[in-house]
């Protein structure tokens, strides 16, 4: 079976990659390129372990397919952090203890950047809506809530 | 194994040729927030994926005369931050808003939810109520189809091979005239719709109703156009006896299932609650 | 970083986790994360059918498709006989266990495994699987627990006798045994009470829902060595089970952890790994297999369900006289359900003197039952801590003030047996009574439920090591993995008995070759039993270090003492030498007698037990059921938090399985015992927009038997939350439910019928 050859920007960088149709853009990330900050969780847009960045709309990588890519430029946890420098969600995650086992870390953060970047002031209520896909299992949501809280009252009074 | 193929045909006609010209099944992607699941799970076996998104009448949206027509495959999200298209037709717009999260949101489309064909799709009972009507697109040409005319069961349309809708419209708005939609899920998030009811209602300007449309979801095997719920509206002003009417009309009108999500009892009280509740902000709406 | 108000330097402070930074930037490798270069994928055909014979298995189209390199069925595994099903003196039946990692003869839950396809991708794994053609009996089933005990219900295994009755029955049922806890008289217990209460309560199974669906990668060398890369909550355990399962010696497997996306006591057993070795066996290339979320739920996990009738008896004056426990849990396929735990856990947190719990352990066609966080406590504390609350009412005395005035305290006697030590109830009970939270008003359709849990906490095998690296940096090597920071808090310990900055103490769990034996991660222990031998080796390197400084300055070592990180000299000799930091000594151990470390392995006991108390505020919605968590609050004995951040964590996150539990969460079966919610569709854990802030009040009665007071964290917070929010629902609308879950559907129902 040919497989499909697909030219696109991932973190800032031109990247090209081979895949099969049935491979969703998860399953690129992870089996053909390595990237596997972003995690499986259910396979089925439940769970958003896996929320990625296509083109500045947030999506989960699991239901779009690898094909689709092609010519679009998309945003992983491995770009998050600025070289050595911890994007701002990171960093207050950590001080915070807004994780526990950690699994559901790279989408909440990945799904919380893109609410500061449309809403960079959002109420909690707002929060907890826009994080409503992101399933954590360990820590109650309480920490990543006020972490997602936090970074945006900082910004703001900066 | 057999092939599947991928295309991402730029236009309309392009498009229906490769749908007609498929040999096997033939899929259209617009989000595919239901097709790849239902793909994972091998519920579907299609040989030909037709991506739409390139095709710029399915992604874009415009107003002429008062007329909205939204592209098929644009992504809620994107309707959601159209500010002029949610001030003129909020209870369609939440309903299409309430669809999954924000992940979801980024991708799926009002085609996607109306054709998929649950009957528990959210925006299917919010468009029925807003008299919203479907481009359709075939080999043979266009033509035009009330959206309570496309599902036909569950996972079932009217839609002929090679056919696909391309864009949704919505109708001139009357004056003093609002719609809602309300549903019932047991968390805050992230559930199909145990209920959902659509109203869209037009006053006069001594706030007596005039039209109305109700429409249910997740009631039956495809959404309901309950006329009976409209008529006790229609001559009234809403008031408590004309809403209790609305409430027994709406659970008359029910022929649901017991499954994991509801049961027969439950569906049917709600449908009735969910009926005057959205009212009572379609009136709101109508009134403002 | 200096001192808090504890006096202690870093214990109690919130630093950050030493694997924080790899966590936030997706660099951390959980258990789907790792590959080999040439491995194969594996998949696993499983049952559609409740319970069923297996008349054949035809592998032979699937073997034939091109790429598909081994397959393997129960036939492939070793055979264990009822002889050899219990290997020492503790769980598991490896019996059973074989059987339910590969059906033999009859198929016992939809999802069973009957079958393994190792194959060059996915795609081809998964229609090899679709080749497989099985050719089933299908046997009556049965999934609902009271259904399973009678006399003619389908029996599951035609040798189970039920134990702990007298005689032993002569014929097989679904029930595997009775256990029986009891002190005093309880008939004259009630005689003596004005006031009784009695209801029947039930629960239904429901799943841990880690985010990390299990995932393996198995290598059998050519040597007959193998290798293990996975995330569980022991790494010990897996390879002990799978030496066990295949009939290997446990020094020729080494088991490498992963890190672990959540487990709660789903992952304190094998599912994959032997699977995935057997391939590897017969297919000479590494295998990497990964669960579906549709495997996780219909083949793992879930904790049990339950039917429970609780009766309690009191005098007029609120003093509790009598209480009794019936309680029926079922365990899946396997015999297993922690009922014994309800029936131990249930009462403790009253000074009764008439109790009796008795339990049952019952088979049916589902998937078998494993831990879930304090299994079975949080079971039975729905039932009992709901009679509670009606007691109170039937009392016309304050809940709260109810539970204070028959409070269990140092010196209480059990119903199990043991007499209670120090323990810090009464206080959780006085940090709710005096809580803003407490008294704050409330408004029409809303409630408040109060209720408490008891948890005995666990001790067990443990070891680690301690090693001064050549700077004066410091390694901790222990072998439980760190599912919600436990390594930050060893190091934080470790940091303490050094006197050393935090940023000098790494702590790093090994694979199994790196330590001694440990036991899983589970039952709250690892800060508690962990923490003590790490504290233990670390205070071991202190005198090797006090012993080096001696020999330095050529004086006794006891006139060395160690001091905010230094080896000062002391007595006569004080002031005379400028003091060694630990850097110093590092660099001179080639004079001193050679590298600085420890190693320590004990069975550590005293555990601590502990208790919580949970106030919770709801709103019901009279026409719809909907039912909203308003506020919440949980109070614990923490005995000492060493991480404040991560004891408040496991609250909160107790909390939420918890009122998950409480309003949504449950397995469906259909007609046919099929599962009919696989998936976080509709197996509804609570999302964010569910829930309010989870405000947590640490109460801190040190555990005696710990250095720094520890006591576990981990259990208790998910014992209270199903009956506080059952109780704040009879506040708000004066309907007591009695069954699990209160989803809408049940409430809206409830209110019909006699709200
Ligand atoms: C986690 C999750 C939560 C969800 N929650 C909800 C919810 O709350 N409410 C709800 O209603 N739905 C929900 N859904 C279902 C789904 O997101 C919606 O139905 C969505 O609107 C589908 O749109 P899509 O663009 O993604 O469709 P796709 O998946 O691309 O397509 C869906 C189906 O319609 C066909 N199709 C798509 N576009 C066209 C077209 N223009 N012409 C003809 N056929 C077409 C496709 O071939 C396919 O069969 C959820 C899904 C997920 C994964
Ligand atoms: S893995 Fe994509 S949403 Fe769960
Ligand atoms: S920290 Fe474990 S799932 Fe969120």
């Amino acid at each position: 079976m040919a497989k499909n050859h697909v030219t696109t920007t991932i973190n800032g960088e031109p990247v090209e990659f081979l895949c099969e149709t049935q491979q969703t853009l998860l399953d690129v990330l992870r089996d053909e390129l390595q990237l596997t900050g972003s995690k499986e969780g259910c396979a089925s847009g439940d769970c958003g372990a896996c929320s990625v960045m296509v083109d500045d709309r947030l999506v989960c990588s699991c239901l779009v397919m690898g094909v689709e890519a092609e010519g679009s430029s998309i945003e992983t946890i491995e770009g998050m952090a600025d070289g050595e420098n911890l994007h701002p969600l990171q960093q207050k995650f950590l001080e915070n203890a807004a994780l526990q086992c950690g699994i559901c870390t790279p989408g909440f953060l990945i799904a919380a950047k893109s609410l500061l970047e449309k809403n960079p002031d959002p109420t909690e209520t707002e929060v907890r809506y826009w994080l409503a896909g992101n399933l954590c299992r360990c820590t109650g949501y309480d920490k990543i809530i006020r972490s997602v809280l936090e970074v945006a009252a900082e910004a703001k009074g900066a | 194994m057999s092939a599947l193929q991928y295309k991402a045909p730029t236009s309309v006609d392009e498009a229906a040729a490769l749908l007609a010209g498929a040999s096997g099944e033939a899929r259209v992607l617009a989000g595919g927030t239901d097709l790849l699941v239902q793909l994972r799970a091998a519920m579907i076996a299609p040989e030909l994926i037709v991506d739409v998104k390139h095709i710029p009448e399915l992604t874009s949206v415009s107003v002429e005369d008062g007329v909205y027509s939204i592209g098929a495959a644009a992504a809620s999200a994107e309707l959601h931050e159209n500010a002029d298209l949610f001030a003129m037709w909020p209870g369609v717009i939440e309903a299409m808003d309430l669809v999954g999260s924000t992940q979801i949101q980024g991708r799926a489309s009002l085609g996607g939810n109306l054709c998929n064909a649950s009957p528990a799709a959210d925006s299917v009972p919010a468009m029925i109520a807003a008299s919203a009507v479907c481009v359709i697109a075939g080999p043979n040409g266009t033509r035009e189809v009330p959206v309570e005319d496309v599902a036909t069961g569950p996972g079932q349309t009217s839609l002929a091979k090679g056919e696909f809708v391309v864009t949704i419209r919505l109708p001139k708005k009357a004056p003093r005239t609002g719609d809602a939609y309300l549903r019932f899920i047991p968390r805050t998030e992230m559930d199909i719709a145990v209920v959902g009811v659509g109203v869209c209602l037009t006053l006069d300007e001594g706030g007596v109703c005039t039209a109305a449309r109700v429409s249910l979801g997740a009631v039956a095997a495809r959404a309901l156009l309950v006329k009976d719920a409209a008529d006790a509206l229609i001559g009234t002003k809403c008031d408590d006896a004309a809403m209790a009417n609305l409430d027994a009309a709406a659970q008359a009108a029910c022929s649901p299932i017991n499954d994991k999500r509801g049961t027969i009892e439950f569906r049917t009280k709600v449908a009735g609650v969910l009926a005057r509740r959205a009212t009572a902000i379609a009136l709101e709406r109508a009134r403002s | 970083m200096s001192g808090n108000a504890n006096g202690y330097k870093w214990i109690g402070t919130r630093t950050i986790r030493p694997d924080g930074v790899d966590k936030v930037t997706g660099r951390a490798a959980f258990g789907a994360d790792f590959a080999l270069p040439g491995m194969l994928v594996g998949k696993i055909l499983r049952s559609p059918h409740a319970h069923a014979r297996i008349l054949s298995i035809d592998s032979s189209k699937a073997e034939a498709l091109p790429g598909v390199k081994a397959i393997v069925t129960s036939a492939d595994f070793p055979e264990i006989p009822p002889s050899e099903a219990i290997k020492g003196s503790s769980p598991p039946n490896y019996r059973h266990l074989s059987q339910n990692l590969m059906a033999r003869e009859k198929v016992l839950y939809d999802g069973h495994a009957v079958a393994a396809v190792a194959a060059t991708s996915a795609a081809v794994a998964s229609e090899a699987l679709s080749l497989i053609s099985v050719e089933y009996e299908v046997l009556p089933h049965v999934t609902d627990v009271l259904e399973a005990m009678k006399p003619d219900a389908p029996v599951l295994h035609d040798d189970l006798f039920t134990g702990g009755v007298e005689p032993k029955p002569d014929k097989p049922s679904n029930v595997a045994k009775r256990v029986e806890f009891a002190i005093g008289d309880i008939d004259a217990g009630f005689a003596d009470a004005d006031v009784v209460v009695e209801r029947d309560y039930s629960t239904e199974g429901i799943h841990q829902g880690y985010i990390e669906t299990h995932a393996v990668v198995a290598n059998m060398g050519e040597d007959g060595q193998a290798t293990i890369w996975c995330s569980s909550q022991g790494h010990f355990m897996v390879r002990q089970y799978t030496a066990g399962l295949l009939n290997m010696n446990i020094g020729d497997i080494k088991v490498t952890p992963a890190e672990i996306g959540g487990g709660f006591g789903g992952k304190t057993t094998v599912y994959l790994e032997p699977v995935a070795l057997l391939l590897s066996r017969k297919s000479g290339h590494a295998i990497k297999m990964v669960m579906t979320r549709d495997e996780v739920f219909r083949a793992t996990g879930p904790t049990s369900g339950s039917a429970m009738t609780i009766k309690i008896g009191a005098k007029k004056d609120g003093k509790i006289t009598a209480a009794e426990a019936d309680l029926k849990f079922f365990a899946g396929a396997f015999p297993g359900a922690p009922v014994h735990l309800g029936c131990m856990c249930g009462f403790t947190p009253y000074d009764i003197e008439n109790v009796k719990a008795v339990g049952f352990d019952v088979v049916t066609n589902r998937p078998k039952a494993i831990s879930y966080r304090a299994p079975g406590a949080p079971i039975a504390a729905f039932a009992i801590e709901s009679a509670i609350d009606e007691l109170a009412g039937k009392l016309n005395i304050e809940p709260l003030a109810l539970r204070e005035m028959n409070a269990a305290r140092e010196g209480t006697r059990t119903a199990y047996g043991p007499t209670l030590g120090v323990v810090g109830f009464e206080e959780t009970l006085e940090a709710a009574k005096t809580h803003p939270h407490f008294s704050e008003p409330l408004g029409p359709d809303q409630g408040r439920g109060i209720a408490s849990g008891y948890w005995f906490n666990v001790g067990g095998e443990s070891s680690a090591s301690v090693s001064v690296n050549e700077d004066g940096s410091v390694t901790v090597t222990s072998g439980a993995p760190d599912i919600g920071g436990s390594r930050a808090s060893l190091c934080i310990m470790a940091a303490e008995v050094f006197g050393i900055d935090i940023g000098e103490v790494r702590a790093v769990i090994g694979d199994t070759n790196a330590t001694a034996f440990n036991r899983h991660t589970g039952g709250s222990r690892v800060t508690f039993a962990l923490g003590m031998v790490v504290v233990n080796a670390a205070e071991d390197c202190i005198v090797q270090l006090r012993t080096a400084a001696a020999k330095i300055w050529d004086i006794d070592v006891e006139a060395v003492v160690w001091e905010e990180g230094e080896a000062r000299p002391a007595g006569d000799n004080a002031g005379k030498f400028e003091p060694l930091s630990l850097g110093d000594l590092a660099a001179k151990t080639p004079m001193t007698g050679g590298p600085i470390s420890s190693e320590k392995s004990s069975n550590v006991q005293g555990p601590g037990p502990a208790f919580g108390t949970h106030i919770c505020d709801v709103e019901v919605d009279r026409e719809t059921g909907h039912v909203k968590i308003l506020r919440y609050t949980a109070i614990q004995d923490a005995g000492r938090a060493i991480h404040p951040g991560y004891v408040e964590g496991q609250m909160q996150g107790g909390v939420a399985q918890g009122i998950g539990w409480a309003l949504n969460e449950e397995y469906i079966y259909g007609d046919d015992g099929r599962l009919q919610n696989p998936g976080f569709l509709d197996y509804r854990i609570p999302v964010a927009s569910d829930l309010p802030m989870i405000d947590t009040v640490i109460v801190e009665v040190p555990n005696p038997t710990h250095p720094y007071g520890v006591r576990g964290v981990g259990e208790i917070p998910i014992i209270p939350p199903m009956a506080a929010v059952a109780n704040a629902i009879e506040d708000a609308v004066g309907m007591r439910l009695t069954d699990l879950p209160m989803s809408p559907p049940k409430v809206l129902e409830a209110l019909e019928n006699g709200g």
